[in-house]
């Protein structure tokens, strides 16, 4: 079970701003986590099928797309950052 | 080291004292002050609303400074972010060093700015006469950031 989070605009999208998730068989890493979103259709498939970028965190780091997956983790999931 | 991520505005003034004060040894303070404009990207903006990942801002932001340590040899670092709510004029950042030399301390203080700018997860929207709009990252401020690497 991992903690999904999402953040600005994929918030407001989504409509979602925390779940909890089984991640299902052979989803290991965040390519393929974005692809077991964006086959929920809809909001879902616009926000990680998309052209916009979409960055990714564990652990409250930020990681490449390729980067492992493992049980309890806290993913996060957000449009490039604008602060400052 | 000190990072505070706050709504409450700040007293930039009261910041550098304190810093400044704080060792005999300091020879230069550098500071840098974000603040909100009533326009950008054609629009009149009304007022702006920061949003942050509460977790990871404040560790983003050590890290942060922690790069700048690793690169100069400065003293003491503050960064404080607000959120939620602005209006033009309202301060957004600030960020200060301090070193022995000018040197260090303006360097530091443009780098800690430079990668906040692209690693720190705040999210700016905009409210407008236009309408509400989410603020686009800039390819500007990677271009900056990725100009650190080339020297």
């Amino acid at each position: 079970m991992i903690k999904v989070l999402y953040f600005a605009r994929l918030k407001e999208s989504l409509k979602y701003s925390i779940e909890d998730l089984h991640l299902p068989q052979g989803v290991n890493d965040i390519s393929a986590l974005k692809a077991h979103l964006a086959s929920r259709g809809g909001a879902w498939e616009e926000m990680f099928a998309g052209p916009q970028l979409v960055r990714a965190a564990i652990n409250h780091s930020v990681v490449a797309d390729n980067t492992i997956i493992n049980d309890g983790d806290e993913v996060a999931f957000f449009p490039p950052v604008t602060g400052g | 080291m000190t990072i505070r991520v706050q709504t409450e505005d700040f007293d930039a003034g009261a910041e550098i004292n304190r810093m400044r004060l704080s060792r005999a040894d300091i020879g230069a303070v550098a500071a840098f002050i974000g603040q909100v404009r009533d326009v950008n990207e054609g629009a009149d903006v009304a007022s702006m609303t920061l949003e942050h990942y509460p977790g990871m801002t404040e560790k983003a932001l050590q890290n942060i400074i922690e790069q700048a340590r690793q690169r100069w040899d400065i003293f003491d670092a503050l960064i404080i972010h607000r959120i939620g709510k602005l209006h033009a004029t309202d301060q957004i950042v600030l960020v200060l060093v301090s070193g022995a030399h000018r040197g260090e301390a303006f360097a530091a203080c443009a780098f800690i700015m430079d990668y906040l700018k692209t690693e720190a997860p705040f999210w700016k929207k905009e409210q407008t006469s236009a309408g509400e709009r989410w603020v686009e990252a800039r390819a500007t401020d990677d271009a900056a950031r990725a100009h650190w690497n080339d020297e």
